[in-house]
């Protein structure tokens, strides 16, 4: 097992060079806590001013204040949808949501419906697209908020956000999107797409893990999730990260830069390995809207199999891909998302999601490719539900 | 996460596929719960299995449990391979993450679904 090949850049990213660059200095050279009001500290605040005027830029808000750093896309939607719950449950307690949503999002939620709020959780199509005219059927005068995520980290598809925001502020609804996958996949400018809270991460970007932010549109209340200081504008205490900060600034100052080029590549590579595998295995689906989607991601079902077993077949020729399915996590349930858009339990069963990076290259596919049809071949050969003319 | 034995008779399982002339089929599970597993066993005239072989749809330790299981009843009567438990299966299998203990009982089950279609086919044989 000399080769190893990583196509699980959904599940994180390397740190690339030039981010860990950014970062490096401030470990021990400016070190200072950016709140301090010495020299050290005004160095390091220094820092964070930079990068917070970077993301700001990247995402096109209005001003660098909107953008609040936090630990990571996990706690900027928990402090999203918890935080602007609590701060508008004069006006009402019902948010919108939709089934497909990570679980940062559903488990905040259900938290919010034990103290008693009430969530609506919006149905997909067969492609993972969130139907427009439910959404407004389910709106009513005590929705406070809606929240659906830019793009599905499973299967890829992108929402038509703009047009969900269009509509929710048609009725008076805050809106907020989970952007953690979307990020360096398209443009995003929050003021065109009329967001007023946006969850963001570095590690999916080749930042590092523990850090990432809340864009929250100025005029927006929104309750602390943590309380201990005044940092980021009193909203949310604890001692800037100023090392992740500095990285999440520099990685999606590059994710936007290098989109173009990053975008080109990722579809020749994800065509290119669609392509093989439909050519190669019989009784795939492919999983996710056809062509409003990601490049990075691609979920394929293997008829007949267990994606399990798939997934350390690879693993035992060095290749990192995910399941779809939630065996990974512990649960013999399958995957959520999967389920929503109406896959059968059997189908979704052997679901694998392969998401490439920008090192990812065509010599890296070709491997994958021979070593995916011969696990396919291997568990179909002990499977017991037969196809009839199966290969 | 997965014990050396499991990946190994995950990878290279000694009793997979079908058996042709198998005169006790019994299958359990459901796609739902991501395990299927069929048992095929080869009973003699003395009621002795003489093969027993498997087909397993499921994650690595489902099919490195019909592995096992398969290897426990070989050459044992019918009567002593109904009492082969689970636990026996994932003390060959070394340790085994405790949300996949189901899958040594499903291994369990599938010898006693197939024992069971072996007797009712004998009893339809002798009508």
């Amino acid at each position: 097992m000399d080769r190893k090949v990583y196509l699980d850049n959904a599940a994180t990213t390397f740190v690339s060079s030039e981010v860990l660059a950014e970062m490096l200095p401030c470990f021990n050279t400016i070190y200072g806590n950016a709140n301090s009001l010495h020299g050290y500290g005004r160095e390091a605040s220094a820092i964070v001013d930079r990068a917070r005027d970077r993301v700001a830029t990247a995402i096109g808000a209005a001003k660098s204040n909107e953008i609040y750093f936090t630990s990571g896309g996990t706690e900027a939607d928990n402090w999203a949808i918890k935080g602007i719950a609590h701060a508008y449950a004069n006006k009402g307690k019902h948010i919108i949501t939709s089934a497909i949503e990570h679980h940062a999002v559903l488990d905040a939620c259900k938290q919010l419906e034990a103290e008693g709020y009430e969530v609506t959780y919006l149905p997909v199509d067969r492609n993972g697209l969130v139907d427009l005219a439910s959404l407004i059927h389910e709106i009513r005068k005590d929705t406070t908020l809606i929240s659906i995520m830019a793009v599905n980290n499973e299967v890829g598809t992108i929402q038509n956000i703009k047009a969900i925001a269009k509509i929710a502020h048609e009725y008076g609804v805050l809106f907020h999107t989970d952007a953690v996958q979307a990020i360096g996949s398209f443009r995003i400018n929050v003021q065109d797409m009329e967001i007023d809270a946006m969850s963001m991460s570095a590690h999916k970007i080749y930042g590092p893990k523990g850090v990432g932010a809340l864009y929250l549109k100025n005029g927006v209340r929104i309750d602390p999730l943590i309380a201990g200081g005044n940092q980021e504008r009193a909203k949310r205490g604890g001692t800037t990260n100023v090392a992740g900060v500095a990285g999440f600034g520099k990685a999606i100052e590059i994710a936007v830069r290098d989109m173009t080029i990053n975008q080109q590549k990722l579809r020749q590579i994800r065509e290119y390995f669609v392509g093989k595998v439909t050519d190669r295995i019989p009784y795939i689906q492919v999983n996710g809207h056809p062509h409003q989607k990601v490049n990075s991601i691609v979920n394929i079902s293997f008829e007949m199999i267990e994606g399990e077993s798939i997934l350390m077949l690879l693993d035992l020729d060095g290749i990192a891909v995910s399941t779809a399915s939630a065996c990974t996590s512990n649960s013999l349930e399958p995957s959520h998302v999967l389920r929503a858009m109406q896959i059968p339990d059997e189908i979704a069963q052997g679901s694998i999601r392969f998401s490439f990076g920008k090192n990812t290259t065509k010599s890296d596919i070709d491997y994958v490719v021979d070593s995916l049809e011969k696990a396919v071949d291997q568990l179909r050969s002990i499977s017991p539900i037969t196809k009839a003319g199966r290969k | 996460m997965y014990s050396k034995q499991i990946i190994e008779r995950f990878k290279n399982p000694k009793n997979a596929g079908g058996l042709r002339g198998a005169n006790g089929i019994g299958k359990v599970g459901n796609a739902a719960c991501g395990d299927i597993m069929k048992m095929y066993l080869l009973v003699n005239e003395d009621g002795i299995i003489e093969q027993a072989r498997f087909k397993t749809f499921g994650c690595c330790a489902a099919i490195a449990s019909t592995d096992v299981a398969c290897d426990l009843i070989k050459g044992k009567s019918v009567e002593e391979a109904l009492k082969v438990t689970n636990k026996q299966v994932y003390e060959i299998l070394g340790e085994m993450p405790a949300h996949k203990i189901h899958c040594s009982v499903l291994a369990e089950e599938s010898i006693h679904a197939a024992v069971e279609d072996y007797y009712k086919r004998k009893e339809k044989e002798s009508k």
